[in-house]
């Protein structure tokens, strides 16, 4: 079994990713991206998925076109988005300048007992994008690269495509809440919405 | 080679009706899945400006995609056939978990005058796939129901944070028709 797919710290990467995070919202896909997120630092413009498997890119994109004022990020694994795939076409088909992909590519299906998944067994999912329509594609293996995306994030010419290495090492938990009511009006709440 | 068209439904507009509720209900994002059926209604949506038009691969990125409209404060709705509900079933879960308003309207297939017996098992299925997940089934059958049904529905989903679905009746859509062009 490959191991060491890359090298990043899956937790350090994301912390990059989002430091000086500013007015930018995001949704984490299932599993430990939702860790990740949470971990780099609790925010009312963070939407946990707990479900949803494949969804993320889609959830993005709604929020995306809701919003295009703001800088949205799906930060998602590469499971996530394998199983979502067509979702890539859709988002590049809709051409949302705010919205950025981030896919944490270990290689393996973390949750579930580390097998390896189509990315670890040669899928190179910054080239299904690059297929998919998205113009901006990047593959990321440092911290530095991450900073320089970072910036992209924010710069309304996306939407963005970045594929990150991450190692596959165990990283300790961190739960983020669960409640999806309480996300749900936590976010919109934060986006100046009434909760009624 | 065979081609359908949809052009020979009802006199009465229906899904300019829809259309109209819709806008009068505050729906500013359309996704769909083609179908033959809601070909007036996707592009009356595409005409429209003031809503974001979104084609789809699969019918359960629109489910995932109504969630992020309705975080963003949009109102969006999935038109779909009925063969592409079961592809929704485990995204609808989303729905439920965070109480999220949703509103389709699904083209029924596998009913009235189904010629192609690969569309029976799905669509005798659609409504109970629906509710299984927690999604309230309305039947629109009556072309003179479509305007005051999508409003009820709409007030239902946006307003009470309700999952519904419209089943459009195939009888409403009428025959599928082929056409010899070669």
């Amino acid at each position: 079994m490959q191991k060491n797919f890359g090298s990043l710290d899956r937790r350090e990467a994301v912390k990059m990713l989002l430091a000086d995070r500013g007015d930018l919202l995001v949704i984490s896909g299932l599993g430990s991206s939702s860790y990740d997120l949470f971990d780099a630092g609790e925010n009312a413009g963070n939407f946990y998925l707990w479900g949803a498997m494949g969804g993320a890119a889609m959830v993005g994109l709604g929020l995306a076109l809701a919003q295009p004022k703001r800088p949205v990020a799906v930060v998602t694994g590469d499971g996530e988005q394998l199983m979502g795939l067509g979702s890539l076409l859709t988002v590049a088909a809709k051409k949302p300048g705010n919205l950025s992909i981030v896919v944490l590519d270990n290689g393996h299906f973390g949750e579930t007992g580390m097998q390896q998944s189509h990315s670890g067994l040669g899928a190179r999912l910054e080239v299904i994008a690059g297929g998919a329509g998205f113009h901006s594609v990047t593959e990321i293996g440092d911290l530095e690269s991450i900073a320089a995306f970072r910036r992209k994030m924010r710069n309304f010419d996306g939407p963005h495509f970045a594929r990150i290495h991450i190692s596959s090492d165990h990283v300790p938990r961190a739960l983020p809440p669960r409640d999806g009511v309480f996300l749900k009006n936590r976010f919109r709440e934060h986006l100046g919405f009434a909760v009624t | 080679m065979a081609v359908s068209t949809a052009d020979d439904v009802t006199s009465r507009d229906w899904p300019l009706d829809i259309y109209h509720s819709l806008k009068t209900a505050g729906v500013s994002q359309l996704c769909y899945v083609p179908d033959a059926g809601h070909s007036r209604l996707i592009q009356l949506s595409h005409a429209d400006r003031d809503i974001k038009t979104t084609v789809l691969t699969t019918e359960e990125e629109g489910v995932a995609l109504a969630a992020g409209a309705w975080l963003g404060g949009d109102r969006a709705v999935l038109l779909m056939q009925s063969s592409g509900v079961g592809n929704c079933i485990n995204m609808l879960s989303l729905l439920a978990s965070c109480r999220l308003p949703f509103l389709t309207f699904v083209t029924m297939r596998g009913e009235w005058a189904e010629f192609n017996p690969w569309q029976i098992p799905m669509g005798k299925a659609t409504q109970q796939a629906l509710e299984i997940m927690g999604v309230t089934v309305f039947r629109l059958e009556k072309p003179d129901d479509a305007a005051e049904l999508a409003s009820a529905a709409a007030s239902l989903a946006f307003d009470s944070d309700q999952q519904i679905a419209v089943l459009i009746s195939q009888r409403m859509i009428g025959r599928k028709k082929w056409t010899e062009t070669k």
